[in-house]
């Protein structure tokens, strides 16, 4: 069974998603955002989930958070089902799993004081009373670097975005969550500003004893936090292994492209002709079997008849190719 | 190592500029002339005036004396006590109506801006059937239905405007929704209606307001044009618009009587303009400002 | 220098009025560009890189005032009249923006935007303009040229798009092409592929480029001559390979390490910068540069460095401590 394969994370998965689909109408035509995928996410580590534009990890993302309604699938938390949960369950599960977006600017309402946007969390769980809360914030606008007395009475539009999206993260940290959800939260900032919260994603992911699922396009910054990774092609899972182990020695063909066409700052590697074949595909009508053929020099007619399966080919390293670039060890 | 960044001093104090910047004498003028006639409308009965009724026969369409500051109209009433007293019921249909307009309007629109789907094409679709009727001719069978009154007319007119206001709050709404502050609410556990007055309401609200205002000013025009035709205040009320039309009658001999209550509906009307304009100009919350 | 740059830049600033005061985006900058050479422009949000883009091609706010000259083919664009600049905008001298869903009219077909561009130009007729399409599209590698010229925008891919945008700049062989920012709203996958086709189109028509881009890694293997800027001002500038192995400038050093890198290990912490770049509107008196340094001192709090050069040719940094040792082992392969 595809979910004993998966078990390399063997004990004790916080997060557990299993045959996840997601689907949005476009025009009569149901699409699949997220097409069948399964994976885990064990209590501390950082999973890395990367992919280009279209490929559905952030509506994934937003799935496991129950923000976005699945066809099928299940999303275990805790031992706990997200899917059947409705109302009341559901949202007392929500201070325990938080969610950081890629616009940090866009993320905070432009009307409402700092205070107040970082206290929303506790008002909504009815934690303490207002003292208490006030206390909390500052704790975790100290936490994130910024000093509460001359932050909290202003409002957002007074802030950098590297200053908001430490807001955000303060937002996200003050119920003291276990799991956090990261969809592109450096994406949209300068590349100075990205080490700096980068860094702070990792001192607070120790300082809260936090589990990360970190979401990006940007292969070097899902390198350079995560433990495990998972690509993601139009829906698909590619590859998910330890994060050293798949960027030094990648299974599939997707993955390989992916890393070839980072620019290294560096004079002397030259860039070479990219082995990149053509643009993606539509979403609307994806290749049948593999659905990254289309582009893979190493396609043939399997590819086209057969949908490949995640198997182990390394130790924790599974690829879902017919031709991967590891043989099966 | 988390460092502050912030470089905001104690002594700085991050004042939008532009917002002074953008108020001129014109808005402060619109401001004035809609505090003065806002304050003599409501206190009307408290000024010196002679009654807008009495009616002297003796001194019909009397030039402008000390004793009559505007004159008298065709019926020897005091010009100045109609225009006061006329401005109050200009101002308060004009108030009123778009009151009732913003409210079930505003609500229906974040709503149907929210929800989306079925309700929302519900929404949608019955505020195409009330702009399929012409309003005018609603207005007129109303009252001939119900019998002229200022409260009919103020319902109907505040009905009149609920698919304006819906359109208003629902295109707001829909930008809005979309944003990540929403979805983060909603990440939080936040409920519907915590979402809808929390999170929107107050970046709906400025929208609506600009909105409102302009919907004071088109008001007082379409009440004056229905009163102006006879089919609006019934009479002994008067409003600015009935002012106008009984001034008709004498343009030749007394034009004023015809052009101090339009001049007085046209201050109103600009000022009333000017300042939603200028809330329009100011109600996009700053991105970064530069 | 031994041939004439063929685009100039001296000494232009570039203010604009604000609410909050008056902003100088652009502080003094020098640049050159030879013909068939590429320069790399390299900077964070609100460095200038792009205005001073826009004061090349002369097509600032209406607000903003420019000082300096802009020499470009012997001319100077900040005095020529409106018409002949209009001429050589397009012609010689072309742009290809960030984000091409903006930077192409929604509302036409491919096929009319680049018609257009030929036919104002070149003066082509109809004919002619759509064979000289049709050879443009097949260029920049989009498959199926002669249908897309009926298409719009909307129907193409992110990539697709900004081929077409390359497309209409190299249409009428341009001799300066500046990209901004141009595959920054791509796929990483989709962005070799556009950076390849740049550096193919310019080497094959010995056509002079400008990259902007807040990416060192866009500007390593692909430029002749990177200019670091920061807060309005060139703070750093030198022939590519020399930048990357013997920078001399703190803020270069510290923006090159701040990257994470592909072959470094996970969980590595990653030498960030501390603080944020100045208020544009609130210049420092000293070094701007000087807050975040760790190398600062008494007199980067005074005074501002002015470009100087260093050993090797072409080499120029503006810093009273430079860095002088060559760079660590790490940055260099």
């Amino acid at each position: 069974m595809k979910q004993d394969v998966l078990r390399s994370v063997s004990r004790d998965p916080l997060l557990r998603v299993q045959n996840l689909v997601v689907e949005y109408a476009v025009g009569g035509k149901a699409i699949h955002a997220v097409s069948d995928v399964s994976l885990e996410v064990a209590r501390g580590e950082t999973l890395g989930l990367v992919g280009e534009s279209g490929c559905g990890k952030s509506t994934l993302g937003r799935a496991v958070l129950q923000l976005r309604r699945a066809e099928s699938g299940r999303v275990l938390f805790d031992g706990q089902d997200l899917t059947a949960m409705r109302g009341d369950a559901l949202r007392k599960m929500r201070r325990r799993v938080q969610l950081i977006f890629q616009d940090p600017i866009a993320s905070l309402n432009p009307r409402r004081r700092i205070g107040d946007i970082v206290a929303e969390p506790l008002v909504i769980a009815g934690v303490g009373d207002a003292g208490k809360r006030e206390e909390l914030v500052r704790e975790v606008l100290s936490a994130v670097g910024l000093d509460p007395s001359l932050v909290m009475g202003r409002l957002p539009h007074e802030f950098s975005g590297g200053q908001c999206q430490r807001i955000c993260i303060a937002r996200a940290l003050v119920l003291n969550p276990e799991f956090v959800i990261c969809d592109e939260p450096v994406s949209a900032l300068d590349v100075s500003i990205r080490a700096q919260i980068l860094n702070l994603l990792e001192d607070m992911k120790a300082r809260f004893g936090l589990t990360l699922l970190f979401i990006a396009h940007d292969l070097a910054v899902v390198k350079a936090v995560s433990d495990r990774v998972a690509v993601m092609y139009l829906g698909r899972l590619c590859e998910v292994g330890p994060a050293e182990q798949v960027f030094a020695h990648p299974a599939h063909p997707y993955t390989a492209l992916l890393i070839e066409a980072i620019p290294v700052p560096d004079p002397d590697v030259r860039p070479a002709e990219s082995v990149a074949v053509g643009e993606p595909p539509s979403p609307m009508s994806p290749p049948s079997g593999c659905r990254f053929r289309t582009r893979c020099p190493r396609a043939d007619q399997r590819c086209s008849d057969e949908v490949p399966q995640l198997r182990e080919l390394a130790p924790g390293q599974f690829a879902a190719c017919h031709h991967p670039l590891i043989a099966a060890g | 190592m988390a460092t502050l960044e912030l470089g905001i001093d104690e002594g700085d104090v991050v004042r939008p500029a532009g917002r002074t910047r953008r108020l001129g004498p014109l808005f402060w003028a619109a401001v004035g002339w809609t505090v003065f006639i806002l304050a003599a409308a409501a206190l009307a009965s408290l000024l010196p005036l002679p009654s807008p009724t009495d009616m002297d026969m003796l001194e019909r369409r009397a030039p402008m004396s000390l004793e009559h500051w505007l004159g008298t109209d065709g019926l020897g009433r005091d010009e100045l006590a109609r225009l006061i007293y006329g401005a109050r019921i200009s101002l308060t249909v004009g108030l009123c109506a778009p009151v009732i307009g913003v409210a079930i309007g505003g609500a229906l629109g974040m709503l149907a801006g929210y929800f989306r789907g079925r309700f929302e094409s519900l929404v949608v679709g019955s505020m195409d059937v009330l702009l399929a009727f012409p309003p005018l001719i609603l207005a007129l069978a109303v009252t001939a239905f119900l019998g002229q009154s200022l409260l009919n007319l103020t319902c109907i007119l505040g009905v009149l405007g609920i698919p304006a206001f819906m359109r208003v709050a629902r295109a707001a709404t829909l930008t809005l929704a979309r944003r990540e502050f929403v979805i983060a609410a909603q990440a939080l556990g936040a409920t519907h209606a915590r979402i809808l007055l929390r999170e929107l309401l107050p970046n709906v609200f400025l929208p609506l307001l600009a909105f409102f205002l302009l919907g004071v000013a088109v008001t007082i025009v379409v009440e004056g044009a229905l009163s102006f035709l006879g089919l609006g205040v019934p009479p002994p009320i008067s409003s600015w618009g009935s002012m106008i039309g009984e001034g008709r009658e004498s343009l030749e001999i007394a034009p004023r009587l015809a052009f101090i209550p339009a001049i007085a509906m046209f201050l109103t009307v600009l000022s009333f303009n000017l300042i939603g304009d200028t809330l329009r100009a100011l109600t996009d919350p700053r991105q970064g400002a530069l | 220098m031994t041939e004439a740059a063929l685009l100039s830049v001296e000494d232009v600033s570039v203010d604009l009025p604000t609410p909050r005061g008056n902003l100088r985006a652009v502080d003094h900058v020098d640049l050159t560009v030879g013909a068939g050479r590429t320069l790399g422009i390299v900077g964070e949000s609100g460095c200038g890189k792009t205005m001073l883009s826009r004061a090349v091609l002369q097509l600032l706010p209406k607000k903003a005032k420019l000082s300096g000259r802009v020499m470009f083919d012997g001319q100077d664009l900040v005095r020529l009249d409106r018409e002949r600049l209009r001429k050589l905008r397009g012609r010689s001298l072309a742009v290809v923006f960030q984000d091409p869903m903006t930077s192409l009219n929604p509302v036409l077909t491919i096929g009319t935007q680049l018609i257009e561009t030929l036919q104002e130009h070149l003066e082509l007729d109809g004919a002619a303009a759509k064979r000289r399409s049709t050879e443009l599209l097949a260029a920049v590698g989009i498959p199926a040229p002669e249908q897309r010229l009926a298409q719009y925008p909307h129907q193409l891919s992110g990539g697709m798009r900004q081929r077409v945008a390359i497309a209409i700049a190299l249409s009428c062989e341009p001799k300066l092409l500046i990209a901004d920012e141009p595959t920054t709203a791509l796929d990483v996958t989709i962005q070799a592929q556009i950076l390849d086709l740049l550096a193919r189109e310019q080497r094959r028509r010995h056509m002079a480029m400008i990259i902007i881009t807040h990416d060192l890694g866009v500007v390593a293997g692909r430029t002749d001559e990177v200019a670091v800027m920061y807060a309005g001002r060139v703070v750093e500038r030198a022939p590519t390979p020399l930048l990357f192995k013997n920078m001399h400038m703190p803020y270069t050093q510290a923006l090159l390490a701040a990257i994470p890198r592909i072959d470094a290990a996970p969980h590595t912490p990653l030498p960030a910068i501390s603080g944020r770049p100045p208020d544009p509107t609130r210049p420092l008196q000293g070094c701007s540069f000087a807050p975040r340094c760790r190398f600062a001192a008494g007199l980067c709090h005074r005074e501002k460095p002015v470009l100087t050069a260093a050993e090797s040719p072409g080499h120029q940094f503006a810093c009273f401590h430079p860095i002088l040792a060559p760079a660590p082992a790490g940055v260099s392969a």
